[in-house]
């Protein structure tokens, strides 16, 4: 009988445990919905050359997708790391997500191109597809063509240290590694 | 200056609350009754300084002080004035000065009007509060100063209160809010208190009723404007969207209702003791709950203050001392004899038993449904997110449950009643709701909508009880004339809260039924028909504010050949921040809103218009303002005032009879 | 800094009506539209659902929504959809199946439970004396009553 009387604040003591948790826990943090399924296929002119490519252009793997704009100031930010990445040799393919091409030529041209192929998505179809909600977001795509990781936001060193780092071999050897995998 | 008197005051206040939260407590525990009579004037000298505090908070928004770190993230020097003192609550630091204001009001309200109770039930509930006090001054003053300054680079203007904070509603709705959600601090600590003092009879549910439907009136009233506000002012006529901020203030409000029923039977028949002093500690529980899911980030919501887990923490401690502590308190002293069962399964006890059923379910549901996407995220099970169609789902059923017990209750006998007798009250009546709710749909809507039906039944249903209830105390045919003497303040608040829930039941089935709108490209002489009302775009133009600039669009509205308004919705665009705002126009009456909203002007002379017609929205409100004010009513009951007269009396006799 | 900007955005995208005029081709359709606008949650924002929230990917799920319907799909095929590519966040109304049965079946075992509770609350007074008195014992009260009668 007296055992009941402790329900309640049993009760409430799990509670505080899991808000306790909650408080670790970022609750606008969205991790992708397409973990671990491949690229979803698209067919888009690239940004430069205009020819019509597909996912099976995203070679070599495994490498960075990232979602940019020029209307997105943030993107802008992030472009002078994702400079600093492509140099180190980590291949980077862009996706000029619901943007103007003229305009992002532009910028690609007064600001440096990072970009190993850049993929033209003027209505957000692939974005869609992919589960983009909003501009700068990179995707980790693995050796397979399966995405790995998603990054919502600004991409920096910190970042890519802390969480991104593990999916790539040490950057000097990033050539021989996925000329070593090739195909799909 | 003005700035550090107020920093001062406030920490000043943080002594008195830690003097209230010791001394008195120490001498009920001494039994040193000057320790104990020090309650009332402690009480009285945090009230002073927080007031103070506030004052001089107040000035620094009025005066465009923006070395004050929160007036400048805040407020403005365009702001109209109304809107600079308002500002003061329209952040975490301000709100939580607020917070601390109405607690000690509370709290020098309970040792004005305490005359007849011991001093040592006095002293331990002063101290309780005290106690609470403490922790949300220690919370102001290390984590949230709200005197915090940005010296010396004080800047040229503010940031602006959001306009969507610019309106009438920011003035009065968390005030009255708070007031519910601080006055529910009272029957909690009530309730410890009488858990302390291991007297657990019927006297302490007496004491902490009227102070218990007070604080549930004044929530009830601020949950209500909470819903206007967001109807009118966020431009799509929404008026509950179960976001979490909602529900933090709703869940306290469900438990208060529990509470408040459980009271009435507590201090009646003495029984429930065990059930009543558990839901006077949740309820405030879940008001400090709700302080914490709002300002800690652990919940998504277009209403949260800026999150900062680091705030979050601190409350989480704060929490896990108060409610652990009275939790705790509970387990060790709650009575370990239970209330003698002295009534039967047919009876009103029964009925009210139902009733904490019911609430006490629906407070777990809307509790969990809130905290489901963080319990499915702390086990790594994924991202949810639980909304209006899961809420809706499966709380309106639980209120449907209730309601048809709403209607017996107020008739049924204590103790011993039949189900006989009260076949026999409610059959004819019954069945006249019944003819009146399949006949209703078709005279109004044109159409059969078993839902109305449903809703006109149940509410008729709650709405036949009360005039039943009515009828029977005033003795109508009993050829002695009316007894108008038994329509007590207390019976009259009961029955208009209750006419009030059944009118909230009512207008939130009809509007959700039969509102209609229509979205569409306007342009001026453009027309358009929705719920029997005629539309005309007649003019756009441009108007400017004292802070914004507006585009303006004018509405004819007609139904036949009768004028019925004219309405002017804007789309505004704020100075200081930039921010595009919509304020929609509306033509309300009891029976229907017409309801207009611009959306963007899509090319030149024509843009996206939203109209919209729907019915008996206002009973919403007005019933949730007949909930408040019937409890409000309740305590100008001759009862609580007889206590003083009476025991003067027994004093004047017993030193006449010593002397 | 970033969050600060997103937040403010945030903030003032929700402070005016989303207003868009689509042509439907029943209106069904067109009542489907808005409920499902209210089921699907904008990924973005701070709680809002795709109907109420003016940011960029709201509209953009408002359109792939308008279409998806014209082009016949079902609201469970439009879901579906939603949720390969947002997850089971976007829905405001989670799937019914093994891990949201926590939530789905508490209102209703939470309900059965507290009637349990009742009943055998009620049960028990069996345990108590019966406060009306039995024939014999009103008898013998009588009598002892009546032998104080002077």
């Amino acid at each position: 009988m007296r055992v009941k009387r402790f329900i309640p604040l049993a009760a409430f003591a799990l509670l505080a445990l899991l808000l306790f948790k909650g408080l670790s826990i970022d609750p606008t943090a969205l991790p992708a919905a397409r973990l671990g399924q491949p690229f979803p296929d698209f067919s888009q002119p690239e940004l430069l050359t205009e020819e019509v490519i597909g996912a099976s252009a995203l070679q070599p793997r495994p490498a960075l997708v990232n979602v940019w704009a020029t209307w997105c100031y943030s993107c802008r930010v992030e472009h002078p790391y994702l400079l600093a990445l492509a140099t180190q040799g980590v291949p980077i393919y862009g996706l000029n997500y619901k943007d103007e091409s003229e305009k992002a030529r532009q910028w690609l041209s007064e600001l440096g191109d990072p970009y190993r192929l850049n993929i033209t998505d003027r209505d957000g179809t692939v974005g869609l597809d992919l589960g983009v909600y909003g501009a700068p977001e990179t995707y980790v795509l693995g050796p397979d063509g399966v995405i790995l990781h998603r990054h919502v936001g600004v991409l920096d060193e910190a970042v890519f240290e802390r969480d991104i780092r593990h999916f790539f071999t040490v950057p000097g050897r990033l050539a021989q590694a996925s000329t070593q995998e090739g195909g799909e | 200056m003005i700035p550090e008197i107020g920093h001062l005051a406030l920490i000043i206040a943080f002594v008195f609350a830690m003097g209230l939260a010791v001394i008195p407590m120490w001498g009920a525990v001494r039994g040193n009754s000057a320790a104990l009579n020090l309650a009332p004037t402690l009480a009285m000298g945090l009230l002073v300084f927080v007031a103070i505090a506030f004052a001089m908070l107040a000035v620094s928004f009025l005066k465009d002080d923006f070395s004050v770190a929160v007036v400048a993230a805040n407020s403005n020097s365009l702001l109209p004035a109304i809107f600079k003192f308002s500002a003061l609550w329209g952040n975490h630091e301000g709100s939580l000065l607020l917070w601390v204001l109405i607690l000690s009001g509370w709290m020098a309200a309970v040792s004005w009007f305490s005359h007849g109770l011991p001093s040592v039930m006095v002293a331990r509930v002063l101290s309780v509060m005290g106690m609470i006090a403490v922790g949300f001054l220690a919370f102001s003053l290390l984590t949230s100063n709200p005197f915090e300054r940005l010296l010396p680079n004080i800047p040229l203007d503010g940031n602006d209160l959001n306009p969507l904070l610019q309106d009438p509603g920011l003035i009065i709705h968390p005030p009255l809010l708070y007031m519910g959600y601080v006055g529910l601090s009272v029957p909690f600590a009530f309730a410890i208190a009488a858990l302390l003092g291991g007297r657990l009879d019927a006297s302490w549910a007496r004491w902490s009723r009227p102070w218990t439907n007070v604080a549930w009136g004044f929530l009830s009233l601020g949950i209500m404007l909470g819903s206007w506000w967001a109807y009118y002012e966020l431009g799509w006529g929404g008026w509950w969207f179960w976001d979490p901020v909602e529900n933090a203030s709703f869940m306290p409000w469900l438990m208060g209702t529990a509470l408040v029923h459980s009271l009435a039977v507590t201090e009646k028949r003495g029984v429930f003791r065990a059930w009543t002093v558990l839901l006077a500690i949740f309820a405030f529980s879940l008001s400090l709950l709700g302080t914490f899911l709002v300002r800690s980030g652990v919940l998504t919501s277009v209403h949260a203050f800026a999150s900062d887990p680091e705030r979050g923490l601190f409350i989480l401690i704060f929490l896990a001392l108060v409610i652990g502590g009275s939790l705790l308190l509970y387990a060790v002293r709650a009575p370990t004899v239970a209330s003698r069962i002295n009534y039967t399964a047919v009876s009103r006890e029964s009925l009210l038993m139902v009733n904490n059923l019911v609430f006490t379910v629906s407070t777990i549901i809307v509790l969990l449904g809130t905290l489901f996407p963080l319990v499915m995220d702390a086990f790594s099970l994924g991202k949810y997110s639980v909304g209006p169609p899961y809420f809706n789902a499966v709380f309106v059923p639980l209120m449907a449950l209730v309601m048809p017990f709403m209607a017996i209750g107020p008739l049924s006998r204590w103790r011993e009643d039949s189900a006989a007798r009260w076949l026999h009250e409610l059959l004819v009546p019954g069945a006249v709701v019944v003819v009146f709710a399949l006949a209703v749909p078709l005279l109004f809507g044109g159409r059969f909508n078993v839902w109305i039906a449903l809703a006109v039944l149940l509410s008729g249903w709650v709405a036949i009880g009360v005039l039943k209830d009515l009828w029977r105390r005033l003795g109508v045919g009993s050829g002695y004339g009316l007894r108008w003497q038994t329509l007590t303040p207390s019976f009259l608040g009961m029955a208009t809260a209750h006419l009030g829930f059944a009118a909230v039941v009512m207008g939130a089935v009809v509007v959700t039924q039969l509102n209609e709108e229509r979205d569409l490209l306007m342009e001026v002489g453009d027309v358009e028909f929705l719920g029997g009302y005629r539309f005309e775009l007649t003019a756009l133009s441009r108007q400017a504010g004292p802070n914004y600039m507006a585009d303006q669009a004018v509405f004819e509205i007609t139904q036949g050949d009768k004028p019925i308004a004219t309405l002017i919705p804007e789309k505004r665009r704020y100075f200081a921040s930039g921010q595009m705002m919509t304020e929609a126009a509306i033509d309300g009456s009891v029976w229907r809103d017409l309801y207009i909203a611009l959306g963007e002007p899509v090319e030149e002379g024509a843009w996206a218009v939203r109209l919209q017609f729907k019915p008996m929205v206002r009973w919403l409100w007005l019933g949730g303002a007949l909930i408040g004010f019937g409890a409000l009513l309740t305590v100008a009951d001759r009862r609580y005032r007889r206590q003083s007269t009476v025991k003067s009396a027994a004093i004047a006799e017993a030193t006449g009879l010593a002397g | 800094m970033h969050r600060l900007l997103c937040a403010l955005i945030l903030v003032s995208s929700s402070a005016w009506a989303v207003i868009e005029t689509y042509e439907f081709s029943s209106p069904d359709l067109a009542s489907r539209y808005h409920q499902l606008g209210q089921e699907l949650r904008c990924p973005k924002c701070q709680n809002q659902n795709i109907a109420d929230s003016n940011a960029p990917i709201a509209r953009d799920l408002r359109v792939v929504l308008y279409e998806q319907l014209e082009a016949g799909q079902t609201d469970a095929q439009i879901l579906d959809f939603m949720v390969a590519r947002y997850g089971q966040f976007v829905r405001y109304r989670p799937e019914v199946d093994r891990q949201t049965a926590l939530l789905w079946w508490s209102p209703l075992l939470l309900l059965v439970l507290g009637g349990l509770g009742v009943a055998r609350h009620f049960r028990k007074k069996e345990h108590y004396p019966d406060q009306r008195l039995t024939a014999a014992e009103q008898e013998q009260v009588d009598r002892l009553l009546e032998d104080r009668i002077p």
